[in-house]
C-alpha cells in the first residue's frame, strides 16, 4: 500500500528525529555532565600524570650536584638536534683532568619531547619535567642551559 | 586554475574549495567543476603541506625516525608508529616479547577508536549537526588521557621503539581501560540516537558517493573505504602481526559502497576494537616491556616492507638499507592518497553538498596524504 | 489604519478585564499628549515613540536572542558556555556586539558597492516591518491592521530579496550559490507555511490577529482544533525554520559547504545586520506561530473552568506572549542543534512531496471542522 508506506515513513522519521531531540535535551537539562575544563583557573587543580613529557630538565640536589658526565648520548639520539653538550676539563682534587661538561644546551623550541634523550642517557642525569606553559615573547628564552652556573657532578657517577 | 577555467566548457561553474576551507580539515584543495549543483568533475590539489617526512627519515638512526611517522597521520600516531618499529624488528630478526606484543596491540585499538571518534565528530560537523563533536570528544578525552598517563603524551606519544615499547604500563593502565569500556559501552547508543538512526542523516548518507568494488580495488583503496564497498581488505586479518592472530575478531564489512556503508563500517570497527581490547586487557602477560637490542641499530643489506592496518586503511613501510644506520631509502604507502584518488569516481553526479559527506566518510588526514 | 493607533483601544469581546495590560499606560500617554499638544505634534511624538520602541526592542532582542542561543547550544553540547563577560556571561553578546561594530566594514574588489552596502539594511527593514502587527501584549499594538496576518506573511517574503542581493553584489561563487538556494528555500517554504497559518485563519475566521487572539479566549487553537491544528502546527514550525535559513535547512549559510554562504564577504556591521535580522526574523515567526496557535497574550484558559481561568489572567499578559515565543524560539534552537543539515533536493522533496500535500489535506479537514463546528 503507497499511503500505509508514505505515512509510515512520516511517521518513524519524525520519531527517529524526536530520539535524537531527547537526547539533546537531556545533557541541556543535565548540566553535571557538562566537560568544559576551566583551563587558566583550574591551574591549582590541574594535575599531569608524572610522565607527562613535558621539558628536559637536569635535576640538581642540594649541594648543587646533577648526575651529567657529558657522555653526549642524549646529543646523539636526538633526533633534531636539540641537544648540545658543551664539554670542560676539571682538575680533580687529585690533580687529574676530567672531562665534565661546561654547558648543556637545550633548545626548547627544536624539542618534540619524543623521550629518546631520556631513555638513551646512561647516568638518569636528565628527566623529563611537567611544565607545558612554554610560550615566551623571545625565542632566545626558549634556549635553555640546563645545568646550574657553578654545579658540578655528584660524586661516584661515571 | 587559470587552465581550469580556460577549458572548462560554457555554463560550468568552477569553484575552489580550499585549502582554506571549513570542510577540508586541513589544506586540501579540491577543483570543482560544477553544473549548477552537480558535480562534473573533482580534481584534488595536493601538495600544501608536504614536509618530505621521507627524506627527513633518510637522515635520522632507526630509533630516531619513529617519531618523524608520529606527524604523517597524527590521529593514528601510534600504529604508524607500530608499523616502523615493526619493519626494524623484521629486518634485525629481533624477537619481541610477549607483554610487549600485547601492550602494542591494545595502544593500537585504543587509538583506532580516537581516531574514529574523531572522524565520528567531524563526519557529523561536515553534515551539519555540530553536537555529536563535543560528544565525541568526551570519550575521545578518555583515550588521549590514558596515552598521556602510560606514554607522556596525547597524540604524538612515540611510545614505540625497535624490540617492544618505551616504557611499561603505568599501574593504573589497566583500571582506566576497563572505566574507559565502561564508559563508552554507556554513551555509545547516543551515537545512534543523534546520528546514526537519524532520518535527515540517514537519507543524506544513503545512495550518494557510490564506489563499486571493482573501482575500489582498481583505486587501491584500503581501509574502511573499501571494506564499505565490500573488499576484504584488513591486514589484521590477512596478514597478521604481534598479536593479532591470537585475538577473536571480525573483520568488519559492509557491501553497500555508498556513504552509508563506509560509515558503518566504522561505527561497527569501534565496537570491534573495544571487544580486542576486553580480550587482551585482562590477560597482558608478565616479562619484559622491551627486547635487549643493540645501542645502535644497523639493518642488513636489503629491503624491507611492512604493512599495518591504520585507522585509515593500510599504512605500508619500505625500506631499502645499505647497511649504515641511516635507512637509504624510506617510502611510505599512506592509506589517505588512495582513498583520495576515488573522490572523483564517487562524486560525479552528486551534489555539492553530498562532496563534503564524502570527504567525511574518507575520513581524510591531509598531513597523511601529502607527509 | 494609520501607524497612531499604536495605542489603539481596548476590545471587548471578553470579559477580561481583571487582566493587568499596558492599556492604560498608553492610553495615559495618548491622552496626557493630546492635553498638551496640538493632534499633528501628537501623531508625530507617537511616532517618534514608536520607533524608538521598535529600534530599542530590535536591540535588545538581538542581544537577548543572541546570548539564549549560545547558552543553549553550550548546553546541548555538554559545554558551559560564554560566562566571562559580566555576570554569567550575561553581557557577552554587548561585548561581541562592540567588537563587530568597531571592525572594519570591507567590501571586495569587484563587488556591486550599491547593493552589496543595501542588502544587509534592506534584511533590517524587513524585519523591522514585521514587527508592526504583532501584539506584544494585550491591546498593545503598533498597528492594529485588519488583515494582519496576510500582511506578515507577505512582508516576509521580502527577507528573500535581501539574501538574493546580498549574494549577487559579493561577487562571490559561494554567495551566490548561498543566495540561489535560499531563494528556492524560502519560496518553496512560503506556501507550506502560508496553508497552515490559513487553517487558523480559517478556524478563527478573521485576519486581523487581535480578533484572532480574542477567539482563543476559551483555549488555545493548537487544543481547540484537534489533531488537524496540531499537524498545521507542526509544518508550521518547520516551514519557519526553513524560512528564516536555520539549521537543519541553512542550506543558505552550510557553512561546511559554502563556507558562510550568502554573507561571505560581509564583515563587521554589515555582517551584524544581517545576524539581527535573522534573530529578529526568528522572533517573530516565532511570535505569530505563538499568536495563532498558542493564543498570543491569552492566558492559558480551559472552557468553562472559571477558578482556574481566573488565577491564569493574574500573570500579566506580555508574560505570556513572551513566555510562549520564547518556548518556540527555544524549539528552533533545540532543532539546531541537534540535526544534520538537508541537501538542497531532499529540502525541495520534503516541501513538495511531504509539508505541501500534508497542509493541502489538513486545510481541507480544517474546513470541514470549521464549517461543522466540531471545534471546542
Amino acid at each position: 500500500m503507497f499511503i500505509v508506506k508514505y505515512i509510515k515513513d512520516v511517521f518513524s522519521g519524525i520519531k527517529s528525529l524526536l530520539v535524537g531531540m531527547r537526547r539533546t535535551g537531556y545533557y541541556f537539562t543535565h548540566h553535571k555532565e557538562i566537560i568544559t575544563e576551566q583551563y587558566p583557573d583550574n591551574r591549582d587543580t590541574l594535575k599531569l600524570p608524572e610522565r607527562f613529557k613535558g621539558e628536559v630538565v637536569m635535576p640538581h640536589d642540594a649541594n648543587n650536584e646533577h648526575r651529567c658526565t657529558g657522555c653526549t648520548a642524549c646529543e646523539l639520539a636526538c633526533p633534531n638536534g636539540t641537544i648540545k653538550v658543551v664539554t670542560k676539563f676539571d682538575i680533580t682534587p687529585d690533580g687529574k683532568k676530567k672531562k665534565a661538561i661546561d654547558k648543556l644546551v637545550y633548545h626548547l623550541e627544536l624539542c618534540t619531547m619524543c623521550n629518546l634523550c631520556i631513555v638513551a642517557c646512561p647516568s638518569d642525569a636528565i628527566v623529563m619535567a611537567q611544565t607545558f606553559e612554554h610560550s615566551v615573547f623571545d625565542r632566545a628564552e626558549l634556549t635553555k642551559i640546563l645545568n646550574n652556573p657553578g654545579s658540578r657532578i655528584m660524586d661516584g657517577v661515571e | 586554475m587559470l587552465e581550469e577555467v580556460a577549458t572548462s566548457t560554457e555554463g560550468d561553474l568552477v569553484i575552489n574549495v580550499g585549502p582554506q576551507h571549513p570542510a577540508t580539515h586541513g589544506v586540501l584543495h579540491l577543483v570543482i567543476t560544477l553544473n549548477g549543483e552537480t558535480i562534473k568533475k573533482v580534481e584534488p590539489h595536493l601538495g600544501y603541506i608536504h614536509r618530505s617526512i621521507e627524506k627527513m627519515c633518510e637522515s635520522l638512526t632507526y630509533r630516531q625516525f619513529i617519531y618523524v611517522t608520529s606527524r604523517m597521520d597524527y590521529l593514528s600516531a601510534h600504529i604508524n608508529n607500530h608499523a616502523c618499529a615493526l619493519c626494524v624488528e623484521k629486518a634485525m630478526q629481533i624477537e619481541v616479547p610477549e607483554r610487549a606484543q600485547v601492550i602494542r596491540v591494545i595502544m593500537d585499538e585504543l587509538t583506532r577508536i580516537a581516531s574514529h571518534e574523531l572522524w565520528w565528530g567531524a563526519m557529523a560537523m561536515d553534515i551539519g549537526a555540530f553536537t555529536p563533536f563535543f560528544h565525541a570528544f568526551r570519550e575521545r578525552e578518555t583515550i588521549n588521557d590514558i596515552m598521556e598517563e602510560t606514554c607522556g603524551a596525547r597524540l604524538t606519544m612515540n611510545y614505540m621503539v625497535p624490540g617492544g615499547v618505551m616504557i611499561d604500563l603505568h599501574p593504573d593502565f589497566q583500571r582506566k581501560v576497563k572505566e574507559f569500556i565502561k564508559l563508552f559501552r554507556s554513551k555509545v547508543h547516543e551515537y545512534d540516537e543523534l546520528v546514526t538512526g537519524n532520518i535527515i542523516f540517514r537519507s543524506r548518507m544513503k545512495d550518494v558517493g557510490f564506489l563499486s568494488k571493482e573501482d575500489a580495488i582498481s583505486f587501491g583503496c584500503t581501509g574502511p573505504t573499501a571494506r564499505g564497498s565490500g573488499v576484504s581488505c584488513d591486514i589484521r586479518k590477512l596478514y597478521p602481526y604481534d598479536v593479532y592472530n591470537k585475538v577473536q575478531f571480525e573483520e568488519v564489512l559492509e557491501t553497500g559502497g555508498d556513504s552509508l556503508a563506509r560509515y558503518m563500517v566504522r561505527i561497527r570497527e569501534m565496537h570491534q576494537s573495544i571487544s580486542i581490547i576486553e580480550q587482551l586487557i585482562d590477560n597482558i602477560p608478565e616479562g619484559d616491556f622491551q627486547a635487549k637490542t643493540k645501542a645502535v641499530l644497523k639493518l642488513p643489506k636489503g629491503e624491507f616492507y611492512t604493512r599495518v592496518e591504520t585507522a585509515r586503511g593500510e599504512l605500508g613501510l619500505y625500506i631499502v638499507s645499505e647497511g649504515a644506520t641511516t635507512p637509504y631509502r624510506i617510502k611510505f604507502r599512506s592509506p589517505g592518497f588512495s582513498n583520495l584518488s576515488a573522490l572523483d569516481t564517487m562524486a560525479r553526479g552528486s551534489k555539492l553538498g553530498d562532496l563534503v559527506a564524502m570527504m567525511g566518510t574518507l575520513d581524510l588526514v591531509i598531513p597523511d596524504i601529502d607527509r | 489604519m494609520p501607524l497612531t493607533s499604536a495605542f489603539s483601544i481596548p476590545f471587548s469581546r471578553f470579559d477580561i478585564h481583571k487582566m493587568w495590560s499596558l492599556t492604560d499606560i498608553t492610553t495615559n500617554i495618548h491622552d496626557w499628549l493630546n492635553e498638551t499638544f496640538s493632534p499633528t505634534w501628537v501623531l508625530i511624538i507617537e511616532m517618534v515613540i514608536a520607533g524608538i520602541a521598535v529600534i530599542g526592542l530590535f536591540a535588545v532582542l538581538g542581544l537577548v536572542l543572541v546570548i539564549m542561543e549560545r547558552k543553549v547550544s553550550a548546553w546541548m553540547q555538554i559545554r558551559l558556555g560564554p560566562n566571562r563577560v559580566g555576570p554569567k556571561g550575561l553581557l557577552q553578546s554587548l561585548a561581541d556586539t562592540l567588537k563587530l561594530l568597531v571592525k572594519e566594514g570591507l567590501t571586495p574588489g569587484g563587488a556591486d558597492k550599491f547593493l552589496f552596502n543595501l542588502a544587509p539594511i534592506i534584511a533590517l527593514v524587513v524585519a523591522m516591518l514585521l514587527m508592526a502587527p504583532i501584539a506584544f501584549a494585550k491591546d498593545f499594538q503598533l498597528w492594529n491592521l485588519n488583515i494582519g496576518v496576510l500582511y506578515v506573511s507577505a512582508v516576509s517574503s521580502l527577507m528573500v530579496i535581501s539574501i538574493l542581493m546580498a549574494g549577487w553584489s559579493s561577487n562571490n561563487k559561494y554567495s551566490l550559490m548561498g543566495a540561489m538556494r535560499s531563494g528556492a528555500q524560502i519560496v518553496s517554504y512560503e506556501l507550506s507555511a502560508g496553508l497552515s497559518i490559513l487553517t487558523i485563519v480559517v478556524l478563527a475566521g478573521s485576519l486581523n490577529i487581535p480578533d484572532i487572539i480574542y477567539s482563543q479566549a476559551d483555549g488555545w487553537w493548537i487544543f481547540k482544533g484537534h489533531i488537524p491544528a496540531l499537524i498545521a502546527f507542526v509544518i508550521f514550525i518547520i516551514a519557519v525554520t526553513a524560512e528564516t535559513n536555520r539549521a537543519p535547512f541553512d542550506l543558505a549559510e552550510a557553512e561546511s559547504e559554502l563556507t558562510a554562504g550568502f554573507h561571505t564577504e560581509y564583515s563587521g556591521m554589515k555582517f551584524a545586520l544581517f545576524f539581527l535580522a535573522e534573530y529578529v526574523n526568528v522572533f517573530i515567526v516565532c511570535a505569530i506561530g505563538a499568536t495563532l496557535f498558542l493564543g498570543g497574550w491569552m492566558p492559558f484558559h480551559i472552557g468553562n473552568w472559571e477558578a482556574f481561568n481566573h488565577v491564569m489572567d493574574y500573570i500579566p499578559s506580555s508574560i505570556w506572549f513572551f513566555g510562549k515565543t520564547f518556548f518556540l524560539i527555544f524549539v528552533i534552537m533545540w532543532f539546531r542543534w541537534t540535526f544534520p543539515r538537508l541537501r538542497i533536493d531532499q529540502l525541495l522533496n520534503l516541501e513538495w512531496k511531504y509539508l505541501l500535500p500534508i497542509s493541502m489535506f489538513n486545510l481541507i479537514l480544517v474546513t470541514a471542522i470549521a464549517i461543522l463546528k466540531w471545534h471546542f
